[in-house]
C-alpha cells in the first residue's frame, strides 16, 4: 500500500495522518467550549511575568 | 537569466526582511508578547497563536537535524511525527496544558523549577532543576544552532566556522537587543512561511518522483544502496523498520530509532521547561483546544514532511545528484543496475586512478560508459548516481541544505533559510531566556534569598549560556550530532522531570520527598548511563575510558550502549516517586487547596 510494504512504516505513515485528524477533529468540536473566567490569581500572574520581562 | 535569478533572490530577501521589520515595529509599538495579550484581556487569533508556538517549538533541530537522520535512517523515523503529534501537541494541550496554567497561576509560578518548587513547598526542588536547565539547555541550543549555521554554510557556501560565527554575532545581538519576547505576529509569520515552504518541499518532491506511491516504491527499490556499516545494525532499507530483536548489534539501529529518537524525543516534549511556561501564557482552555487542531496540523507539516523528504531525498539524488564515475566493485542488485562503486578520476595526464577511500553505493545508469587502460588493465568504467549521505560529504545534518540546493529554485533555498534562521531564532531566544531564569531567579534567588534582585545574574547567565551553546557548536561536528543533543535533552527533561510534573498536577498523594527522589534518581541514572553505558555519548565524555579502559562498561553486551538512558531512568524515576510517596506524609490539606482550588 502507498509503495510502502514494511508493515511498521506504513503504520508510522498513517498515524501521522490520523493524530492529525484527532487534533483536527478535537479542535473543531471543541472550538468554543472552555472559556474561562479571568480570576484575582491570574491578573496578579499576569501582572508579575510583565514585570519580569521588562525587567530583562 | 543569471540577472533574473538574482534580482529575483534580492527581492525575496528585500521583502522578508521588510514584512519582519514591519511587523517588529508594530509588534514594539502595539502589543509586544503572549503576555501583552493577556494585560490587555485581549484575544490571540487562534491561527497566529497557533503559529507563533509552532515558530518557537519547531525549528533548525527538527527540520535539518532529524530530517538529515531520516535521510539516513528512512522513514521509521515518522514514528517520531506520530509521538510529535499525539503526544507532543494532543496529550499535551488536551490534558496538561490546563491543569498546568490554573496551578501556575494559583502558585504564582514564573519558571518552570519554581512550579516545580512552589508545588512541592521545597527551594532544594526549585535549585535542583534550575541547574540542571542552566547545565544542559544549552547542548538543546547548541543543535539548534547547529542546525542554522550548516543551512548558511550550504546556502552561501562559506566554511561552517564562519557560518557559525556569523550566526551566532546575529542571535547575540537579537538576543541582547530585547529579542527574549516573542513577537506573536512576527513568529506567526515565520511560522507561516516555513509552513508554506515544507508544504511545497513535499508537493515538488512527490511530483518530481511521479506521485506518492511511486515515490515511495523508488525509495523501497533503493533498499540495497543502504550503507554497509547501517546494514550490519539494522537498516533494511528507508521505507522498513529496522530489524527488531535484542543481544546482537544487528539490533542497533531499531534501539536507536524507537528507543532515543522516538521515545527519548517524543516523550521528552511533555517536560520541556519553556513549554511548560508557554502554557502558562495562555487566557484559557478554549485558546488551548483551538492550538491543538492547528499545531496537529502545523507538526505534521513540519516533522512530518521534513522526515518523508529526508528519505525520499535518496530516490531523487539517485535519480538525479551529481553523476559519479568509477569501477564496480561489487554488484548490489543485477536487475536494479545497483551497485558499489570505487570511484576515480582523471590526472593531469588524462589517466584514470581510483580517489583513494572512496567507495559509493551507486544506481549505475546502464550500460559500461568507456574501458579505459589501469596499471595494464582494461577496465571498464561505469556511470551512477549515489544516496544522500554521500552527497552530503557523510554527514547527516548537511542532507536537508544540500537536498533543498540541489532541488530547488535559489530564491526558495534562500526564503526556506530566512524562515529556519529566524525561527531558530525565536527558539534560541526563548532557550536563552530559560537559562537565564533558570540561574537567576531559580538558583540565585533561592540561595541568597534575595527575590526579585537576579536580573543581572539573570543576563549574565544568558551570554554563559550563549558562549557556551557555541563553543559545542564549534567542537562537535558528528554526523548526527543535531538529533543526538536534542535527544539527550529531551530525556533528560522528561527522566527528572516528568514524574514530578505531572504527579503534580494529577496526584495529590504525591509528596515532597516523592518529588526530590524522583528527580535525583531520574537525573543521578541518566548522568550514569550517559558517562558509563550509552557508548557514543560515554566516548565524548571520556570518563569511562579513562577510569575502565572501555568506552562501555557494557560493551560487550549488545544492545545494552545503544539502549537510550530514558528506557531505564524514566520507569525507575515513575516507580520512585510513586513508592516514596506512599510511605511519606502526604502535603497539608491547605496546600493542596491553594494547588488544586476548584478541582
Amino acid at each position: 500500500m502507498l509503495g510502502i510494504e514494511d508493515k511498521g512504516v506504513l503504520a508510522a505513515y498513517l498515524l501521522c495522518l490520523f493524530s492529525t485528524a484527532l487534533c483536527v477533529v478535537y479542535g473543531l468540536i471543541n472550538w468554543n467550549r472552555g472559556d474561562e473566567p479571568v480570576e484575582p490569581d491570574d491578573v496578579k500572574w499576569i501582572a508579575k511575568e510583565k514585570k519580569v520581562e521588562e525587567d530583562l | 537569466m543569471l540577472a533574473e535569478v538574482e534580482i529575483a533572490e534580492i527581492i525575496v530577501v528585500l521583502v522578508y526582511l521588510l514584512v519582519i521589520v514591519y511587523l517588529g515595529i508594530m509588534g514594539y509599538l502595539r502589543t509586544k508578547s503572549a503576555t501583552d495579550y493577556l494585560v490587555a484581556g485581549r484575544q490571540v487569533h487562534p491561527f497566529v497563536m497557533a503559529m507563533s508556538y509552532g515558530a518557537t517549538f519547531i525549528s533548525t533541530s527538527a527540520i535539518v537535524g532529524f530530517g538529515g537522520v531520516a535521510g539516513l535512517f528512512g522513514m521509521s523515523v515518522l514514528w517520531l511525527t506520530v509521538c510529535n503529534i499525539f503526544v507532543g501537541i494532543f496529550i499535551a494541550f488536551v490534558f496538561l496544558a490546563p491543569p498546568a496554567r490554573r496551578m501556575g497561576h494559583h502558585l504564582d509560578a514564573h519558571t518552570f523549577p519554581e512550579f516545580l518548587g512552589r508545588r512541592y513547598e521545597s527551594r532544594f526542588i526549585q535549585i535542583f532543576a534550575g541547574f540542571i536547565i542552566f547545565l544542559f539547555i544549552p547542548l538543546y541550543a547548541a543543535a539548534v544552532l547547529i542546525g542554522g549555521s550548516v543551512f548558511v554554510a550550504s546556502v552561501f557556501e562559506m566554511p561552517y566556522p564562519a557560518a557559525l560565527l556569523l550566526f551566532s554575532v546575529i542571535i547575540a545581538a537579537y538576543v541582547i537587543v530585547g529579542g527574549l519576547k516573542g513577537v506573536m505576529y512576527s513568529d506567526a509569520l515565520q511560522g507561516t512561511i516555513m509552513f508554506v515552504g515544507m508544504f511545497a518541499l513535499l508537493v515538488f518532491c512527490y511530483r518530481f518522483l511521479g506521485g506518492v506511491t511511486e515515490a515511495h516504491q523508488k525509495l523501497s527499490d533503493l533498499a540495497p544502496l543502504a550503507p554497509a556499516n547501517l546494514q550490519a545494525i539494522g537498516h533494511r532499507g528507508w521505507t522498513a523498520m529496522p530489524k527488531f530483536g535484542w543481544g546482537s548489534p544487528e539490533y542497533n539501529l531499531w534501539w536507536i530509532v524507537i528507543g532515543t529518537i522516538t521515545m527519548g524525543v517524543g516523550i521528552g516534549v511533555l517536560a520541556q521547561p519553556q513549554l511548560v511556561v508557554r502554557f502558562m501564557t495562555v487566557r484559557s482552555r478554549r485558546e488551548l483546544n483551538r492550538a491543538a487542531l492547528v499545531g496537529g496540523v502545523f507538526i505534521l507539516v513540519m516533522t512530518g514532511v521534513a522526515f518523508t523528504v529526508g528519505s525520499l531525498s535518496n530516490a531523487y539524488f539517485a535519480e538525479n545528484g551529481p553523476e559519479l564515475t568509477g569501477r564496480v566493485v561489487k554488484v548490489l542488485d543485477a536487475e536494479k543496475n545497483l551497485a558499489l562503486l570505487q570511484l576515480m578520476s582523471q590526472n593531469e595526464a588524462g589517466l584514470w586512478q581510483d580517489v583513494e577511500g572512496k567507495v559509493a553505493p551507486v544506481k549505475l545508469f546502464g550500460d559500461v560508459d568507456q574501458q579505459v587502460e589501469v596499471e595494464g588493465q582494461t577496465v571498464a568504467l561505469q556511470k551512477g548516481r549515489s544516496i544522500s549521505i554521500v552527497y552530503a560529504g557523510g554527514l547527516a545534518d548537511e542532507i536537508i541544505p544540500s537536498y533543498i540546493i540541489s532541488a530547488m529554485p535559489k530564491w526558495f533555498g534562500l526564503l526556506f533559510l530566512l524562515t529556519l534562521l529566524s525561527a531558530a531564532m525565536s527558539t534560541l531566544s526563548s532557550q536563552f531566556h530559560t537559562v537565564g531564569t533558570s540561574i537567576g531567579r531559580d538558583v540565585y534567588e533561592q540561595v541568597t534569598g534575595q527575590h526579585g534582585k537576579s536580573t543581572t545574574i539573570t543576563r549574565i547567565g544568558i551570554v554563559i549560556g550563549i558562549i557556551y551553546a557555541v563553543v559545542i557548536s564549534y567542537y562537535q561536528r558528528e554526523s548526527t550530532f543535531i538529533a543526538r543533543a536534542t535527544a539527550i535533552f529531551f530525556g533528560l527533561c522528561a527522566s527528572a522531570f516528568l514524574p514530578a510534573f505531572v504527579g503534580g498536577l494529577f496526584w495529590k498523594r504525591m509528596t515532597r520527598a516523592g518529588a526530590i527522589s524522583s528527580m535525583v534518581v531520574g537525573f543521578v541514572i541518566t548522568a550514569f548511563w550517559l558517562t558509563f553505558i550509552k557508548s557514543q555519548e560515554a566516548q565524548t565524555i571520556g570518563l569511562s575510558e579513562k577510569l575502565f579502559g572501555r568506552v562501555s562498561l557494557l560493551l560487550d553486551h549488545p544492545n545494552w550502549p545503544v539502549v537510550d538512558p530514558l528506557l531505564v531512568a524514566l520507569p525507575v524515576s515513575i516507580v520512585v516517586a510513586i513508592g516514596v510517596s506512599l510511605f511519606t506524609q502526604p502535603p497539608s490539606k491547605e496546600h493542596l487547596d491553594k494547588c488544586f482550588r476548584g478541582r
